[in-house]
């Protein structure tokens, strides 16, 4: 934890500066509680960060938006009146010391709930803890860990899509503009194996089929020899790699399609978060479709709260820094962070919180929300929330790549991303 | 074995248990940690500090320990002693498998065979997916972290049960140093040759050490699962191959206490520099730099050679 997170972000000067300046105006009638919140003790919340490891390019944004979702949710008067605080903490992106940034920023630095992680190694690796020390654990990874029933009650995923959903909802689209003959190329690991066995299942309940799954071992950093397995009938490619080889593969997809015929592209942008999608070498993707969590380029119909999000964040209308426009965002996953802290907000207000001993209320509570209507608490889109399997299901977009831009080209229906329930929290014990 | 020996042993455990009331609770669950850590660091100095045998593979016995504990409690209803014992048994196979064939080399060859084969076993962890769950891992729930009746996931039982795995450990590591096996180790490491000419057979003084070696390893991967509930095959990655050789290095390689001294101070360096920068893990390795520079028989093994050459 660096020295400087251990201060309020903002500082609790900067929060009543703030009220100071806006507050008769925005805050209308929670005057009040505001004359409550200044001699009350802020309520702390610990961000298990990616700071660095593989995880860093996320972890830098998810900084971000946490920071710029704190001052907005400051601004509109904290969490029942009481300032909040985020503490940042780096798990390096590794399951043990993921643990350890549990028990430090609840044993040591007393905060109230963890949330913010997003690789799912670290998930597993800090669930069991975060269950322990009976803390409230709210991810933003979208694995499909949590509605898996692998976790415990305490871990909850309000905040973004899981996998399975996502791959799910995007069948339809697919097999009906693109082609029912399907070969998958993806890492040889759990991520890999997700996109692999839930895409598979949804492709043949569409009617269409995965002729080929291509796995990459983890190690590789050529893949020229594995585009030869590609059957020839294929109609569509679909890919998932991420890390640093990802431009490799598209480059080297490339050189062996050449000018010729190939099949059509699509692809998660996990792929290419953080990476500029005009980047030298992915020319070929120009044409292809991708799937996004949140539309990275600024869209046409883009409403009030997209804006402000953006904003507040800090990102351009091509998913930069507006201080760096080679910082590409990782806007597919960030808005989660927002809209968990949210989430959290309303679930504290809920469970009337005051102090570690209400933490199973707020799980109780969030259990009991079922639907976040699009806003700017919520800029991603509406979601509904199912409090038994702790997971959310949102709108997801399928764009294309035209003139080096992404531009969304589908929304899916809520319904398209739904499946049974693989679980019941709320029978397990706290 | 002399009672000054004996006493800063007994001593050093004493003070482990005495933590356990002392400390608050972050530090107390820290301690746990530690002493797993601690575990592995040992087992490590029996073929590196004691026998002169640099493995960068050690990650292969820690994760065979790892996931022989952990598949046996999620995947079976078998008693949680039965898991945790597992995870030595597994790791000291694993050991002697990879040491019939790895010590026909020795040196630089020694190193990349130990590390060829923790890779391969990395890989095929991620590559067997549908029962490891590879990179994501798998948590063990917490009915089957169960250990005689008493709960893992229970914090003062916990480091209880880490305690007192740390000192079986601890004092198995005193008896071999204290041993004719552990003379012969150290022979070894000093003149293999020498060894040879008088009668003793390197071939199988190493083996016998390295299946030590790596039986203490799988007892602390078991530990692991079965204590923090998590196996995951990032834990089994060249990473964990380097970092107990950094822990024995710190501490002082071919001392008893040195593994737990360089786990603690390895791990409160990390932890502590953290607070200051996010560069930790340059300072961590400025760290290393130095202790290399000025004390390189580490911590203990410095105290060893400046003022107490009687430390085993």
């Amino acid at each position: 934890m660096k020295r400087d997170d251990l201060k309020v972000t903002p500082t609790r000067r900067d929060v009543l500066k703030g009220l100071g300046a806006t507050g008769a105006i925005a805050l209308g009638g929670l005057s009040a509680r505001y004359a409550q919140a200044q001699s009350a003790e802020p309520i702390r919340i610990g961000f298990q960060l990616h700071r660095t490891g593989i995880g860093a390019s996320y972890g830098r944004w998810y900084e971000r938006t946490a920071t710029a979702a704190l001052k907005v949710l400051n601004d509109q008067g904290g969490i029942n009146g009481r300032p909040v605080e985020i503490l940042f903490e780096d798990d390096g992106t590794d399951p043990r010391r993921g643990a350890e940034v549990v028990e430090k920023l609840v044993m040591q630095a007393r905060c109230d709930v963890v949330m913010g992680t997003l690789f799912s190694h670290v998930v597993m690796g800090s669930a069991p803890r975060a269950g322990e020390l009976r803390v409230p654990y709210l991810v933003c990874s979208e694995g499909h860990h949590v509605a898996s029933g692998a976790l415990n009650r305490w871990v909850l995923q309000p905040g973004i899509t899981d996998v399975k959903s996502q791959v799910q909802s995007m069948a339809p689209f697919v097999t009906q503009n693109l082609g029912r003959k399907v070969t998958m190329v993806f890492p040889d690991y759990a991520f890999g194996h997700d996109h692999r066995d839930f895409f598979t299942a949804a492709v043949a309940a569409q009617g269409g089929e995965v002729i080929k799954h291509i796995a990459i071992p983890p190690t590789e950093t050529s893949f020229t020899r594995y585009f030869p397995q590609i059957p020839r009938e294929t109609e569509v490619l679909y890919h998932v790699m991420v890390g640093p080889s990802v431009l490799t593969f598209v480059k080297e997809l490339g050189e062996f399609y050449g000018s010729g015929a190939r099949p059509q592209l699509f692809g998660f942008i996990d792929s290419l978060e953080a990476v500029a999608i005009d980047s030298p070498g992915l020319e070929f993707l120009e044409g292809s479709h991708f799937w996004e969590g949140h539309p990275r380029y600024r869209q046409d119909d883009a409403g009030e709260h997209e804006d402000l999000y953006r904003a507040a964040v800090g990102v351009d209308a091509n998913g930069a820094s507006v201080t760096d426009p080679r910082d590409v965002s990782t806007y597919s996953h960030m808005f989660s962070v927002w809209e968990t802290l949210f989430i959290l907000k309303r679930a504290m207000e809920a469970a009337e919180y005051r102090g570690p001993a209400d933490r199973q209320a707020v799980v109780e509570a969030m259990e009991a929300m079922t639907e976040f209507p699009e806003g700017l608490e919520h800029p991603q889109g509406p979601k509904l929330f199912n409090g038994r399997t702790h997971q959310a299901f949102g709108l997801q977009s399928i764009s294309q790549v035209r003139n080096g831009r992404l531009v969304r080209v589908h929304r899916t229906a809520m319904e398209d991303g739904f499946y049974p329930d693989e679980v019941d929290y709320t029978t397990m014990s706290f | 074995m002399t009672a000054r020996i004996l006493w800063t042993h007994v001593g050093a455990l004493a003070a482990l248990l005495a933590a356990h009331v002392l400390l608050p609770a972050y530090h107390h669950g820290n301690l746990a940690r530690i002493m797993v850590l601690a575990i592995y660091a040992t087992g490590y100095n029996i073929a590196f500090g004691y026998t002169g045998l640099l493995s960068l593979g050690h990650a292969l016995f820690f994760g065979a320990g790892l996931y022989a504990a952990g598949l046996t409690a999620y995947y079976t209803g078998l008693p949680g002693w039965l898991a945790l014992l597992a995870g030595p048994v597994a790791g000291g196979a694993v050991a002697l498998a990879l040491g019939s064939f790895a010590l026909r080399t020795a040196g630089v060859a020694f190193m990349i065979v130990t590390l060829m084969f923790a890779q391969a076993f990395h890989l095929a962890i991620l590559y067997l997916g549908r029962w490891t769950r590879g990179d994501e891992g798998l948590v063990i729930a917490r009915a089957s972290r169960q250990l005689f009746g008493l709960d893992l996931a229970d914090g003062s039982v916990r480091f209880l049960v880490a305690w007192a795995l740390f000192a079986l450990t601890m004092v198995a590591a005193l008896i071999i140093a204290r041993s004719g096996l552990g003379r012969v180790m150290v022979a070894m490491r000093e003149n293999e040759e020498r060894s040879r000419m008088l009668g003793y057979d390197p071939y199988m003084t190493k083996l016998i050490a390295l299946g030590l070696s790596g039986a203490m390893s799988g007892l602390a991967g078991g530990a692991y699962a079965l204590l923090f509930g998590y196996v995951g095959a990032s834990l089994a990655s060249v990473q964990y191959s380097i970092l107990p050789l950094l822990y024995v290095l710190l501490g002082g390689a071919g001392t008893v206490l040195g593994p737990l001294i360089g786990t603690v101070a390895m791990f409160y360096l990390i932890d502590l520099a953290s607070n200051v920068t996010d560069a930790h893990q340059l300072v961590t390795g400025a760290a290393l730099v130095l202790l290399i520079l000025f004390a390189p028989r580490g911590i203990l093994g410095s105290i060893r050679d400046r003022f107490a050459r009687w430390i085993p």
